[in-house]
């Protein structure tokens, strides 16, 4: 008997849970410059985030699915992205998005139900919301072969959860990817629970990141809550994917701290204790702590931002607020670039039954 | 008894755990979390973990393994979240539960039961808000069942199981607090159609979440004179055509109201088969009421346009009856 293949899988983590580093840091994590931008961006997420939650809450957006704690994962990454590389997001990762350029009325636009929320003025090379668990791995792969065939040096980028990662559509995206060597990364916030089934009942594997391995990607895990490790883990996988097409994947380890969506109430089925137990490991606090400790950061500065990012916030929300909601005809719009006759009547038709005053909240309640 | 759609499912699941070990539930979130919908709550504290199975977020996975449980003798259950992602799986039911019998020359036999919410006016965008019934009906070697009564979503799990083929559920989601009184005799001919309301105009027949909306339009039409006869299909495959064609010989008009899109729906279906056996008796061409052929939109004003409503159906009466 001989040993044919070995692999091992490497965990990124430079700083520790209360902002210390462990070791040497990459040069970026040492630049005010460069940090303070991202710091910015988490604590709008989180800003935008508790506000979302709470127009839900009063009947003026639909399910909302909070990204609270993995801040660290989508900003990390996507300050790593160069805009004409592409984001391929599954429904939790508005923190990657807003460093993207989608802007927070967009969002909301989106999370109301309004299809136009999705016709991003800014990032327009990302795509939408993947709500199909996993499919977003396949289309990924994909763009990321068109990229290579046109002799581009751009990589897509695609966001899943840990429970997607048991998805077939998954491993097949994967394995696309690194048989046509597409510059492709893949990142799986691994936040312990799918709605209410917890990571050990997803997958017998000690990690996810080693999935990657029976695709021959190269795969890495990483403290999911340390924005640093993140984002050089990125920066190194994209560097890579651009210049040589090779895959990567990123198991970025970290906790969903609030309910799967505003439907949910995870008290159910997890013990709010744990749940208590894990903000202590929470991404922001982290990064804050590190600034302080570079000397870039104190609590006037700390005030100055909870300041700009409510009220950035609040002008998003009265944005929203006062778009107009789409008209009857609207939902026979993009279907197909030029609609045909048949459906032309059929839309004529439709609105005859139109009540006059177009209405009503948003207000779905599913995951 | 007063129960809701939901709690007379869950009666029906809990009868068929304890009245047959070979029976277990799985699928995505039906333990601690009770089923996306709320019916398997409380089964996992019953009937523990091996029978009240959460699975990993894999609809190919478990779909597949049901299959393979009822080839091994087992009596699965297999919950899918909702239609829209049986897609994911519709390999094995359609190549693989539909065909296994016939394609073993008859040496197997796949006793799966697979349910599945369905269907749209919840808010919940078109995604999650497809109404593929006819994609299932259409498939040969399956049986598709479609329960729109409290006594029906009671009755229709103990003959699907006993059923040696796979049978298909559909659980409309606007239907599971649908509240009315259990009768005694609950059990159900997973045969044959129902006629809901008697009355001698037209026939108007529908299935799942549109059978209130159905039973509805004709309380408004007997307001205004008009009575409407209303057939519940209940059983999508094979379809229960003498049910339908005798309705339509009393009536001698028919209105199909089906929440799929128009182009090669169970309405299109249903009413090929009204022209083929009565086509004679018809006085007036069929109708049908379905949905506007658009992604199903989030927004609660489009979704209602997009969807067939008690006004289309009473507009669409009084259009074939000419008043
Ligand atoms: C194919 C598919 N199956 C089921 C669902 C229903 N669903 C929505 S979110 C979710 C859990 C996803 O968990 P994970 O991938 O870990 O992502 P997270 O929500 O934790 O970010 C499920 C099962 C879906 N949207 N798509
Ligand atoms: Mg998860």
């Amino acid at each position: 008997m001989s040993t044919v293949a070995r692999f091992h899988i490497d965990h990124v983590r430079f700083l520790d849970p209360q902002g210390e580093a462990l070791g040497p840091l990459p040069d970026f994590a040492r630049d005010p410059a460069q940090l303070v931008p991202m710091y910015r961006a988490m604590y709008l997420t989180r800003t935008f985030d508790a506000k979302a939650i709470a127009l839900q809450r009063t009947g003026k957006l639909g399910t909302f699915a909070s990204a609270l704690g993995q801040e660290a994962i989508g900003v990390g990454v996507a300050s790593a992205m160069r805009a004409e590389d592409a984001l391929f997001p599954s429904y939790r990762e508005h923190a990657a998005q807003l460093v993207r350029g989608v802007r927070i009325e967009e969002s909301l636009r989106y999370w109301g139900g309004d299809e136009r929320g999705s016709d991003f003025a800014q990032a327009r090379h990302d795509f939408p919301n993947c709500v199909p668990i996993g499919t977003q791995v396949c289309h990924a792969a994909g763009a990321a072969y068109a990229f290579k065939l046109r002799g581009e040096a751009r990589a897509a980028v695609c966001f899943l959860g840990d429970g997607g990662s048991s998805k077939g559509d998954f491993y097949e995206g994967l394995n696309f990817a690194a048989v046509w060597k597409a510059p492709l990364l893949i990142v799986v916030s691994n936040n312990q629970w799918a709605i209410s089934v917890p990571r050990s009942a997803q997958s017998a594997t000690a990690t996810l990141a080693q999935k990657a391995i029976a695709a021959g990607v190269e795969g890495v895990q990483v403290d999911g809550n340390d924005l640093v490790a993140v984002h050089h883990v990125a920066r190194e996988a994209l560097a890579k994917a651009r210049a040589g097409g090779r895959p990567t994947l990123i198991e970025a380890v970290t906790y969903r701290l609030g309910d799967h969506t505003t439907a949910d109430d995870a008290s159910r089925y997890r013990d709010p204790a744990v749940v208590q137990e894990q903000w202590s490991f929470e991404p922001l606090t982290r990064l804050r702590n590190h600034l302080v400790g570079l000397g870039a950061w104190g609590p006037d500065k700390e005030e100055a931002l909870a300041r700009e990012c409510t009220e950035t916030v609040n002008a998003a929300v009265e944005a929203y607020l006062n778009t107009p909601p789409p008209t009857t005809a609207a939902m026979f719009e993009h279907l197909f670039a030029t609609l045909p006759a048949a459906l032309v009547a059929q839309r004529d038709e439709a609105l005859r039954f139109t009540p006059r005053k177009a209405g009503g909240q948003p207000g779905g309640d599913h995951g | 008894m007063r129960m809701s759609y939901r709690e007379a499912l869950r009666l029906a699941l809990r009868e068929a755990l304890q009245n047959d070990a070979r029976v277990f539930l799985m699928g995505e979130d039906v333990g601690r979390y009770g089923g996306s919908y709320a019916v398997s709550k409380g089964l996992l504290e019953e009937f523990g973990p091996e029978r009240i199975r959460d699975t990993p977020l894999s609809e190919l996975g478990f779909v597949g393994a049901g299959v393979g449980a009822a080839l091994g003798g087992l009596r699965p259950i297999v919950e899918v979240m909702t239609v829209n992602f049986s897609l994911l799986a519709l390999d094995q039911i359609v190549n693989s539960a539909a065909l296994l019998r016939h394609m073993s020359g008859g040496q197997c036999s796949v006793p799966l039961v697979l349910r599945m919410a369905t269907g749209a006016g919840r808010q919940l965008g078109a995604q999650h808000s497809h109404s593929l019934e006819n994609w299932y009906a259409h498939i040969p070697g399956i049986r598709v069942l479609a329960p729109a009564t409290v006594a029906d979503a009671r009755g229709m799990l103990a003959p699907a199981l006993a059923d040696p083929d796979p049978v298909v559920i559909f659980e409309h989601a606007q239907l599971y607090n649908l509240e009315d009184e259990l009768p005694d005799d609950w059990r159900c001919d997973i045969a044959r159609a129902a006629v809901r309301r008697a009355g001698a105009q037209a026939s108007v027949f529908a299935y799942g979440g549109c059978l209130p909306k159905a039973l509805q339009a004709a309380e408004e039409l007997a307001a205004q004179g008009v009575e409407v006869e209303v057939v519940d299909l209940r059983v999508l495959r094979p379809l229960d055509i003498d049910t339908v064609a005798a309705s339509v010989r009393r009536t001698h008009r028919a209105v199909v109201v089906d929440e799929g899109w128009r182009s090669g729906s169970l309405a299109a279906e249903l009413i090929a088969r009204i022209v083929e056996t009565c086509f004679y008796e018809l006085d007036a061409p069929p109708a049908r009421v379905c949905s506007e052929e658009v992604p199903i939109p989030y927004a609660k004003h489009l979704e209602e346009a997009a969807l067939p409503q008690v006004p289309k159906i009473v507009a669409a009466v009084k259009e074939l009856l000419n008043v």
